[in-house]
């Protein structure tokens, strides 16, 4: 098979899976018991919480260990809003219009609860305009939520400058009582599909809260981290024990911890060696797609995950080109409709202002580390077919 | 670093055998532009925006009132291409279905031909019988 859907998920890698299986079947004990078997547990935990912050540049208590991405997304926003919620027509957030679902989503209940809300817009590339974000601040604003990477189309914010206007809006702004000290606004950053691929010291990027999650960068399913610098207030998204400090109550789940752990420092060690040879096969199978007329690139030319591929071939839907290369065991995957339970194609390639009619042909290609050459000019072979094909029987008139 | 991996069981499928052998295998698809006296009506419904349209050419016999030929072009997932091509059988079978009776097809009368659709695919996906009666009109318009 030819798996490029590396930004849904990743196969778990073999020395992450041997990391976490003696916290199965050996320590298996619950880490707060205090016993023997118990410590060894909360001492793998603490162990991973040490080397996380070590790739992190921050504090051990910094990390708080979550069930995956989108958990971490809801806990970072819901926890940093939940003291505003009896006024919370006073307060503002601000986040952009190509967020991944769990970010978007929680600000859209954000919306409900009575909160004023901006939804920045991106460019035809995918790109915000740091400049938009100084715009639309305002003394009452508290969150800021903007991605890192785009798990979609790729494309890559300029968070450290994001995080800078942020920070000295600081100074300037007031409000009230409730968010008087000097951390307001907070500055929240999806960093699911970063990781592995770039930059991910939080001193360097200015970022209070950061979302990071296993599944993409070959460690386990259902784990992931929210890095929370030591000043910010932020309330639990569930009740129970005083687990990740409170933060995250439930017996913890150890193997995936030291999972995450290792997989985090593995992708770390990659990092450098697998962007520069996944950049070039990426440059060319974009090139060979392309090729192909009447086919758009989606998000920025550069600024882009080295592994990321996202293209819109016009004229055809997206779930039928899926289909096709399934057939021929290549899994890729579509911002179609009909790959989703709505009825609307995909809101990023949306937001880049494509309409409707091509934004159900767009297509997206995630390669990892076991993508080669001769797979993507199999691919790229097999797309070929499977466009002319359906181009073929397609009832749009082709201009 | 290149590592690889292991083929999955590829007889999973979305959709029914028969959805998944029309899609592959599409009958009756109009690819050129017909001749002018090739049929005598022809149909198009959907957008492109929701992301299916259909054209459907039928060819029915003035004598009879029956469906000699019916082709069809379609933009849009697998089950909205599959049950079009099905649709195209439907009613040019045993010599063709009479007008009248290709007039009260439903979706739901295509659905079970095609052994079942994923219920989500029901509404947006299934535009065929639209397209046929939109073609028959346009016969009885010009007949």
């Amino acid at each position: 098979m030819i798996y490029l859907d590396h930004a849904a998920t990743t196969q778990t890698d073999k020395e992450v899976l041997k990391a976490m299986k003696p916290y199965y079947d050996k320590y298996f004990g619950n880490p707060s018991s205090l016993y023997a078997l118990g410590r060894e547990a909360k001492k793998a935990i603490e162990d991973a919480r040490q080397r996380v912050s070590d790739i992190l540049h921050c504090e051990p208590e910094e990390i708080i260990f979550t069930a995956g991405g989108t958990e971490s997304d809801n806990l970072a926003i819901f926890g940093v809003m939940e003291k505003f919620l009896t006024n919370s027509e006073k307060y503002h957030c601000i986040t952009s219009n190509i967020e991944h679902p769990a970010v978007l989503y929680s600000y859209k209940k954000l919306e409900k609860f009575g909160f004023n809300i901006t939804y920045i817009k991106v460019d035809q590339y995918g790109l915000i305009n740091p400049k938009d974000i100084l715009r639309a601040l305002r003394p009452n604003t508290v969150l800021v939520s903007i991605m890192y990477a785009n798990n979609e189309i790729g494309t890559i914010q300029k968070i450290i400058e994001i995080g800078r206007i942020i920070k000295n809006y600081r100074h300037i702004q007031r409000i009230d009582t409730l968010a008087k000290n000097s951390n307001y606004p907070v500055f929240h950053s999806d960093a699911c599909q970063a990781a592995g691929y770039l930059d991910i010291n939080t001193d360097d990027l200015g970022v209070d809260l950061m979302t990071l999650n296993g599944s993409k960068i070959y460690g386990p399913k259902q784990i992931g981290a929210l890095f929370k610098k030591k000043n910010i207030q932020l309330a639990p998204l569930l009740c129970g024990g005083s687990q990740e400090n409170g933060f995250r109550p439930g017996t913890e789940n150890t193997a995936s911890i030291v999972g995450f752990a290792k997989a985090l420092e593995l992708a770390e060690k990659n990092k450098a060696k697998e962007s520069i040879r996944l950049k070039k096969l990426r440059d060319y199978f974009i090139m060979e797609l392309l090729k192909i007329d009447n086919t758009i690139l989606n998000g920025h030319p550069e600024k882009r995950l080295p592994n990321n591929v996202n293209v819109t071939f016009r004229y055809i839907e997206g779930e039928s080109i899926m289909l096709k290369l399934d057939k021929e065991g290549i899994y890729v995957s579509t911002g179609s409709a009909c790959h989703s339970q709505s009825l609307d194609p995909s809101h990023v390639i949306l937001a880049l202002g494509q309409n409707s009619e091509d934004a159900h042909g767009s297509m997206r290609f995630t390669m990892g580390k076991d993508t080669t050459k001769k797979n993507l000019d199999k691919t790229i072979r097999i797309v070929k077919k499977a466009v002319k094909e359906l181009r073929a029987i397609s009832a749009i008139d082709k201009e | 670093m290149s590592s690889k991996l292991k083929q999955p069981n590829q007889n999973t499928w979305l959709y029914t055998d028969i959805v998944k052998d029309h899609f592959f295998n599409p009958r009756n698809v109009q690819y050129d532009e017909p001749r002018d006296n090739k049929f005598n009506g022809k149909g198009t419904v959907g957008s492109p925006v929701c992301g299916d349209m259909m054209t459907m050419w039928i060819k029915v016999d003035e004598i009879d009132e029956k469906i000699k030929k019916c082709t069809w072009k379609t933009f849009g997932c697998a089950s909205a291409i599959a049950s079009t091509s099905i649709l195209s059988e439907m009613v040019t079978k045993n010599g063709g279905m009479k007008i009248t009776d290709a007039m009260k097809i439903t979706p739901k009368d295509i659905i079970k031909e095609l052994g079942g659709l994923p219920a989500r695919k029901i509404h947006c996906s299934v535009l065929g019988d639209q397209a046929l009666r939109a073609a028959i009109e346009n016969y009885r318009k010009s007949a």
